[in-house]
């Protein structure tokens, strides 16, 4: 019973946005007030019925019915509770539902904060977003039904993937969710500026806090990802520039751009065509994510669905939505241009530069990602482009980025000198140069790659700390000072704590392969593991050969970790899960490989590795989104009034 | 620094297909030299694949070949007409099992022994990874064509 109402909702949910996404939109385009009222009342509605639906499918994950085929496929009886709620989202149809459940609930938080947007505007968003939920719904519908039922009821369910039995699934691709959907409330404003003819810093304002909320997310969640890969995989990568990581990335990348591009816009009225192409192209990618990872046409490591006839109907769907708004685009285009105009010196300079950086690398990433595809399904043979392509492509493009980005925001809007910016940012660079180049001296092995990393996060941090600094001696000024100017600073640290991460971990890190019996050391850097003991311990639904390791420093045992290979009753896959000991300034990992046979004491494969700075990585992440936060929840977002916009206004100048 | 707007415009569009010039060549350059071709065990066999390239190798874990020495693992892959020998150092992946689907990344030898960097990992153990698949349905195909004549 309870699967046939969630299946009913989502039918009445199909309905209801159908029927109020398309008169709110007419609505607001013929400006008849009856229908534009549909529009808040219409998206609570549809928020209702998916998520009622999603409780059904959960309840019925939870009560462990066997009889609806997702829960058989994906659950069984001896998976422990959390991970059955989980296992919701562990396979495609219920991850489409978790797509719906998070589009529906920004569609709710728009319709409960926009009361100082006005109805025509946010009936046209809305109407977009209940389009756009049909799709989605209908795609559900006809191909791919959580609430299927089975004729002859198995027992029990065949499990979830044992790699998915972890938090990290708890986590991730719901805050990965969060932000992919959460790009189509930039692209739900862009059309209805395109529909409205009107684009205007007000437009912007609005727009802001939304794409920075979705970027957050989206930061969130690829960091959460790569964290988990991290450490449950247990080949001690933290990116693999897999495909399916690689659709999370492009929209990350696009977004990014379009966070910038929407502060010209916001500021100066400038690049809006750009802006809104951004906030096409990045829905767009977060749509073809989902094709990528759902459709199953990947070699990738997450991808659980091999069904042809769903990709198909993503790809249709990915057609309209990316043709239709760019046949708009064109067609309107012409009457959202900016007027306006700025030096070749200036603040709008060093964005635009880094928006075409930022892009050009999104293209990068997504010729890597695309071209085995598009080749194989051609039918010209079978290829792959690997991990050495995109570091060899990514790093170049993104040194300039981390270097202009000081110089944006230390430039001012409109106009400003070359003899200027070089007398404010001289020291600074001299200081990070020689920094950058004797800090790997420190440890004792010099190399010009991390020479430079470091030199470039020294850049931002000490330019953002100088201007922190300048702005809280002015007592006066950094009351009045907004909010997001600081979280502008927090995030561009954030980058600088990621990039030292990224740079020490690709210098330092050292790795070893050994084969060990019980009693035998092996060293690694300065320090040095002892396989005591190997014992077999049982889980709740898994038993496991679990590894004693001391870690000794000096003489000194620092402790004991314990590195266990799984295997799972109901699927009998082996699982490696790690064991990592982490600190400040350095992760020691260690994992367990197979039983090697042989004569004499029984041995082991282990994989050791000494990771420096690895976990900065995801701190400069998680910096990232608190200053994106701190700039979202900046109180002038909330103004019913539009101020009058300050040319000339550094303060508020978050870029 | 002003400039006329004319001026203006013509340096912005001369720096923008500069860098984006300079960017494609990157980017191009890089994408050539780290293609990864596949083939299958008859491919090899008929001597189509690369002697000093890496490129990817895939199909059945033949059973009863996988012998250990240490760390080097080597066994033999098979599209059920042609077989290859692997020899790869280093830790398997969880899902590594003689009789499944195997992918692997690396050189052939002039002896034509591939030489593996790399063995890929699926994660579940019913999936069989596209490639594998690939070529063993290549070498069915052969089989049905033979059997026909």
């Amino acid at each position: 019973m309870i699967p046939e109402l969630g299946h009913f909702a989502l039918i009445l949910a199909l309905l209801v946005a159908a029927v109020f996404g398309t008169l709110s939109l007419a609505g607001g385009q013929q400006g008849r007030a009856d229908w534009m009222a549909l529009a808040r009342p219409g998206a609570q509605v549809l928020w209702l019925l998916v998520g009622f639906s999603f409780l059904c499918l959960a309840y019925s994950f939870y009560s462990n019915d066997f009889s609806v085929l997702y829960v058989a496929q994906h659950s069984n009886t001896q998976l422990p509770d959390i991970y059955r709620i989980a296992a919701v989202w562990g396979g495609h149809e219920g991850s489409l539902l978790l797509w719906l459940l998070m589009l529906c609930s920004w569609m709710m938080a728009v319709s409960l904060f926009s009361s100082q947007l006005p109805d025509a505007m946010v009936s046209r968003v809305l109407g977009v977003l209940a389009l756009i939920a049909v799709g989605f719904l209908l795609f559900m519908l006809i191909t791919s039904s959580p609430f299927e039922r089975l004729v002859d009821i198995p027992v029990d369910g065949r499990d979830l993937n044992p790699l998915l039995q972890d938090p990290g699934l708890v986590f991730h691709p719901p805050m990965l969710y969060m932000g992919y959907v959460g790009m189509s409330i930039p692209f739900a404003f862009s059309i209805a500026a395109l529909l409205n003819g009107r684009l205007d810093a007000a437009w912007a304002r609005w727009t802001r806090p939304w794409a920075t909320a979705a970027w957050i997310c989206l930061t969130i969640g690829i960091a959460m990802g790569s964290w988990w890969a991290y450490y449950e995989l247990g080949w001690g990568g933290w990116w693999f520039w897999d495909p399916v990581e690689n659709a999370s990335f492009l929209p990350w990348l696009v977004g990014t751009a379009l966070m910038h591009s929407l502060a010209v816009t916001e500021k100066r009225g400038l690049f809006r065509s750009w802006t809104i192409m951004l906030s096409l192209i990045a829905f767009s990618l977060s749509l073809l994510g989902t094709f990528l990872v759902r459709s199953g046409v990947l070699t990738s490591v997450h991808a659980f669905a091999t069904d042809p006839k769903r990709g198909v109907f993503i790809l249709l769907f990915l057609a309209v939505v990316v043709g239709s708004s760019l046949v708009l685009f064109a067609a309107r285009q012409g009457k959202v241009r900016s007027g306006g105009s700025f030096s070749l010196i200036s603040r709008e300079t060093f964005l635009l530069v880094n928006n075409v950086l930022l892009t050009t690398a999104a293209a990068a990433v997504l010729l890597g990602t695309m071209y085995p595809l598009v080749i194989d399904a051609l039918n010209l043979g079978k290829l792959s482009v690997g991990p050495p392509y995109f570091n060899a492509v990514f790093a170049p493009i993104m040194t300039p980025v981390l270097f202009f980005m000081v110089i944006g925001s230390y430039a001012r809007w409109k106009n400003d000198t070359v003899a200027d910016l070089t007398k404010k940012l001289r020291p600074i660079a001299i200081i990070s140069v020689l920094l950058g180049c004797a800090a790997p001296l420190l440890a004792g092995e010099w190399s010009a790659l991390v020479a430079m990393g470091l030199t470039l996060a020294i850049w931002i941090v000490l330019a953002s700390a100088a201007q922190i600094y300048r702005q809280l001696k002015d007592t006066v000024n950094w009351k009045s000072t907004p909010v997001s100017y600081w979280g502008m600073h927090v995030a561009h640290i954030g980058i600088a704590v990621c990039v030292v991460g990224i740079t020490l971990v690709k210098g330092y890190e050292l790795e070893k392969d050994v084969r060990m019996t019980v009693g035998d050391t092996v060293e690694v850097g300065s320090y040095t593991f002892r396989l005591t003991g190997i014992s077999e311990v049982p889980g709740p639904n898994y038993k496991a050969d679990r590894g004693s390791v001391e870690l000794i420093k000096g003489d000194k045992v620092l402790r004991v970790l314990h590195p266990e290979k799984r295997t799972y009753f109901s699927s009998t896959m082996p699982m490696t899960e790690a064991a990592i000991d982490t600190r400040f300034t350095r992760d020691v990992y260690v994992s367990l490989g197979e039983k090697l046979e042989g004569e004499g004491k029984p041995a082991w494969a282990m994989r050791v590795y000494y990771k420096p700075f690895v976990a900065w990585i995801w701190f400069g992440c998680l910096f990232m989104a608190i200053g994106g936060a701190m700039a979202a929840l900046d109180k002038r977002y909330r103004k019913k009034v539009a101020a009058k916009l300050n040319m000339d206004d550094m303060k508020g100048a978050a870029a | 620094m002003t400039m006329k707007p004319r001026h203006k415009r013509s340096a912005m569009i001369v720096g923008a297909l500069a860098a984006i010039g300079i960017a494609a060549y990157f980017v191009l350059n890089a994408f050539q030299s780290n293609l990864v071709f596949f083939f299958t065990p008859s491919q090899v066999g008929a001597g189509e694949a690369p002697h000093n390239r890496a490129f990817r190798i895939g199909g059945m874990v033949k059973e009863g070949t996988v012998k250990r020495d240490n760390l080097t693992v080597s066994f033999v892959v098979t599209d059920t007409l042609k077989e290859v020998p692997v020899s790869y150092t280093g830790i398997l992946p969880d899902l590594f099992k003689e009789g499944k689907g195997v992918v692997a990344q690396g050189q052939l030898n002039a002896d034509g022994h591939f030489t593996a960097s790399e063995v890929l990992a699926k994660h579940d153990e019913n999936y069989m990874p596209p490639e594998a698949q690939h070529a063993l349905d290549q070498a069915a195909i052969e089989k049905a064509s033979k059997t026909l004549k």
